[in-house]
């Protein structure tokens, strides 16, 4: 009967939880996790005098002059000056890497452009060197509008990004869409929850009391939901910093930020 | 290699009060942090921020671990004669840096 | 009793199902407090001796609700005209529930200009931050402040 029919439909409805296509963040509603901060935290990553990402800014721009490798060749000699070489650089990244076939983020493209070019040992993750490297290159794209995925080779790992950002894990069986999409703007324990949009990184969290990056943030967002943890240069981390990157595409680039 | 952030106007007019804005690159740990395994992970901080203006102390800080990571420090002195800030932070495990600015004062 | 911090923690890891864990990173870990109303006391009597300290002419700047413990930026500014008779020689902060009282002692000359340094903090707990301001003139003046504090959100692990 109509009626019965009506009921189970409804049940149903309310029986799929949050659907997984309702909730992107509409254009004009995206912010950046900046606004979502005290005044003084925002004073902090304004002022250049006194963001303490500057510090790493400063050691990036001695290591971009320093001859690394066997082949004793430093940043600088191919590259040449920073600001007309690597402006824009960072806001277009995680980019495609033809020989690897998938894309990279701008940490692995550092360590690449060692081990290819400088004939140098890769940084380790984390280390103060790849932040420091890093945090300078994509300082250079400061204010830049954000251009990431653009390029239709990078379409399947946007795609598997998107998923990993939907998919339930963990033992909170919680998808990062679930706050970062569906509650932004409400409170956790006292924090502000935001878009999660990477718009400033490597940043100086003041959490970790120092910079980090992207990478480290994403893990220990997944840990903080009870889930299990994707190695540093996991695919899927890659997979998912493009897809954030993507889904920031025209906000301006912050690096060095201030987070709480 | 510890880098420091120093911020003083190049120039200033004689009798002018300025800022002057520090930050120095350090983990300060507290020392009361623990390793999994239960040890204590020994304090290291940096203990004692001196400014020198063309030889004199104008101005000296005792920090101790509530001081937060990357030491950030601001004060204020009188521009009197050009010449040049000496900025000196000593710290546990002999932990010694120091940095400096130039001022012109009309 | 002392609880077995250690082994809680390594459990709840367990639990959590975090990825491995890597021995060498530290692993914050709450202490109880060691500082008290009587151990701030004990602090700034060592500063002041038996001396009044009078309420007035410091200000203190913290947010009332505060971002993020680990970094807490802090303003103290002491009104005077800043001359040679009459001038701030020192400004002495200290807190109430760390586990140790002291936050630092700053020492300016007649040359300052003005009295007001400015710092970022480390906060364990909502809390009490006393500032106590010693003139030339010899006596002391204070201001404080109440501070909320709050764990970030999603707790880390060791990552």
């Amino acid at each position: 009967m109509k009626s019965v029919r009506t009921i189970i439909a409804a049940l149903l409805l309310i029986a799929v939880a949050s659907p997984l296509s309702a909730s992107e963040i509409p254009q004009a509603e995206r912010r950046t996790g900046f606004s979502f901060m005290a005044p003084e935290t925002q004073t902090m990553q304004n002022d250049d005098t006194a963001n303490p990402g500057m510090l790493w800014v400063l050691d990036g721009e001695a290591l971009w002059q320093s001859k690394a490798g066997t082949a004793g060749k430093a940043c600088a000699d191919c590259h040449g000056e920073v600001g007309g070489s690597m402006k824009g650089v960072a806001a277009r990244y995680p980019a495609f890497d033809k020989e690897l076939g998938r894309p990279v983020d701008l940490e692995q493209r550092i360590n690449l452009c060692r081990a290819r070019h400088q004939q140098a040992t890769p940084l380790a993750y984390e280390s103060r060197d790849l932040l420091a490297l890093t945090a300078f290159v994509a300082r250079q794209s400061r204010g830049t509008a954000i251009e990431s995925g653009g390029d239709p080779q990078l379409k399947p790992f946007i795609a598997r990004g998107r998923d990993l950002f939907m998919q339930r894990q963990g033992q909170l069986n919680l998808g990062c869409t679930h706050c970062h999409d569906d509650n932004w703007d409400k409170r956790l324990a006292g924090s502000a929850i935001t878009q999660g949009h990477p718009t400033g990184y490597p940043l100086y969290r003041l959490e970790w009391q120092s910079l980090g990056s992207l990478q480290r943030r994403l893990r220990s967002c997944i840990s903080g939901i009870r889930a299990q943890t994707y190695d540093y240069g996991a695919p899927e981390l890659v997979e998912l910093e493009l897809y954030l990157m993507s889904r920031a595409r025209g906000m301006p680039v912050e690096t060095p930020a201030v987070r709480p | 290699m510890p880098s420091a952030l120093i911020n003083v106007p190049k120039r200033a007019k004689r009798g002018e009060i300025i800022e002057i804005k520090t930050l120095m690159s350090h983990i300060m740990e507290t020392g009361y942090r623990h390793l999994a395994s239960g040890e204590v992970v020994p304090r290291d901080i940096i203990t004692s921020f001196t400014c020198r203006y063309n030889g004199a102390e104008i101005f000296r800080a005792d920090l101790f671990p509530a001081i937060a990571a990357n030491p950030f420090i601001t004060f204020f002195t009188t521009a009197t004669e050009s010449g040049k800030f000496e900025f000196e932070w000593i710290g546990d495990s002999g932990f010694s840096e120091t940095a400096s600015a130039s001022i012109s004062v009309e | 009793m002392r609880r077995p911090e250690s082994s809680t923690r390594r459990r709840f890891l367990g639990l959590a199902g975090s990825a491995a864990v890597i021995g060498a990173a530290p692993v914050v870990t709450l202490r109880p407090a060691a500082a008290t109303p009587a151990t701030l006391a004990t602090a700034i009597r060592n500063v002041v001796g038996g001396a009044v300290v009078r309420t007035g002419k410091v200000k203190l700047d913290i947010p009332p609700l505060v971002e993020n413990g680990n970094t807490v930026p802090m303003t103290v500014s002491v009104s005077s005209p800043m001359t040679p008779d009459d001038y701030v020689k020192s400004i002495h902060v200290f807190n109430e529930k760390n586990p140790q009282p002291n936050i630092g002692n700053f020492y300016l000359d007649t040359q300052a200009g003005r009295a007001q340094v400015s710092t970022r903090i480390r906060l364990a707990d909502s809390q009490k931050i006393v500032a106590i301001a010693h003139l030339a003139d010899g006596s002391f003046w204070s201001a404080s402040v109440d501070v909320v504090v709050t764990l970030a959100a999603c707790t880390e692990e060791v990552i």
